[in-house]
């Protein structure tokens, strides 16, 4: 779809799919998969340097952050100033000023804080960091995260590395109609046909990790998740028509032989 | 002989140990790290004029494959 960009915080977008490079098999799968995807934005964590095995290969080498951009995120902070503190440090390492931001609540569930995630978006986005935040299906929090400046609303779908798909699509719904920034569902797509609903519904792009990682062949899942996204996109663009419970003949009633 | 905790863990340098001298000793390429001094950030242009001074903790990261 020439000319049909997504644009986050002034940052465009050919690929309306952003996938993560976590729980590959190696950095060569992850390098493989990303590049069937078409994604042109990849997450990534910040994590200390392993400083007993000087010699362990970096993921930036094999992702190259000229031709993809560099998405941090604030994964297994539990709070706002450890999600602050940790995207301070991702801006520090000199590639980016992206972050998607993750106050997680509970273990379990890793669903969001969502009052920490405000705080913590708030201070971030005076910081000048393009803010993209991972939350719940809510939106009256999404409203808030546009009013505090962030970039876009980042809803789960599901628990993430749920693969359980879109669980409340009328919320999903509610907060497309909600605020005027991108919505991109995060966070438990577990298959193609999962990512072509939420293009389907009008969001403006996917964000998945473990849907392709976890799948048996992920250069492949890969490769299904870019048709998919480019397949909702198209059906949402060409609008669908309305459900009727009875049938209406394809066929013209006229003509038939008597 | 001074002592830093470095990630964690403890580690003995040479005194006057710069930011820059350690991350050279340790191997991790200074472009794509971001390193925390007693809990504020240094910037990169400032590693070669950073002296360590005995128990400063230090945080070294950089990025790894996350969703």
């Amino acid at each position: 779809m020439k000319g049909d960009f997504l644009t986050i915080g002034g940052i465009q977008l050919k690929s309306r799919l952003i996938v993560g490079t976590g729980k590959y098999k190696d950095f060569e799968q992850t390098r493989r998969a990303i590049e069937a995807s078409g994604a042109d934005m990849v997450t990534v964590a910040v994590r200390r340097v392993n400083i007993i095995d000087r010699n362990k290969e970096n993921l930036l080498d094999y992702i190259d952050p000229k031709k993809y951009k560099i998405l941090p995120n604030t994964a297994g902070c539990y709070t706002a100033d450890e999600a602050v503190r940790t995207a301070r440090l991702a801006q520090a390492a000199g590639i980016t000023n992206l972050v998607k931001l993750e106050v997680i609540g509970d273990q379990k569930t890793l669903f969001p804080d969502t009052a920490g995630l405000i705080e913590a978006a708030k201070i971030l986005v005076k910081e000048g960091f393009i803010v993209l935040p991972y939350t719940n299906d809510d939106p009256i929090v999404a409203k808030r995260l546009e009013d505090v400046g962030c970039a876009c609303v980042m809803p789960l779908a599901a628990p993430i590395g749920s693969g359980l798909g879109i669980r409340n699509p009328y919320n999903i719904q509610i907060i497309r109609e909600t605020v005027k920034v991108p919505v991109i569902v995060d966070a438990g797509v577990g298959t193609a046909s999962d990512a072509a609903i939420a293009m389907e519904m009008g969001c403006d792009g996917v964000l998945m990790n473990t849907g392709i990682a976890g799948a048996q062949d992920p250069i492949a899942m890969a490769e299904a998740m870019k048709y998919a996204v480019w397949a909702g996109r198209l059906a949402y663009k060409a609008g669908r028509i309305p459900k009727k419970l009875y049938a209406n003949a394809s066929s013209p009633v006229e003509g038939m032989i008597e | 002989m001074i002592r830093l905790v470095v990630n964690g863990e403890s580690r003995e340098v040479e005194k006057d140990t710069t930011v820059a001298a350690l991350l050279e000793e340790l191997g991790s390429p200074p472009e794509r790290a971001a390193i925390e001094l007693n809990l504020q950030i240094i910037d990169k242009k400032e590693y070669t004029r950073t002296v360590l001074k005995d128990g400063d903790r230090l945080e070294i990261i950089s990025f790894v494959g996350g969703g």
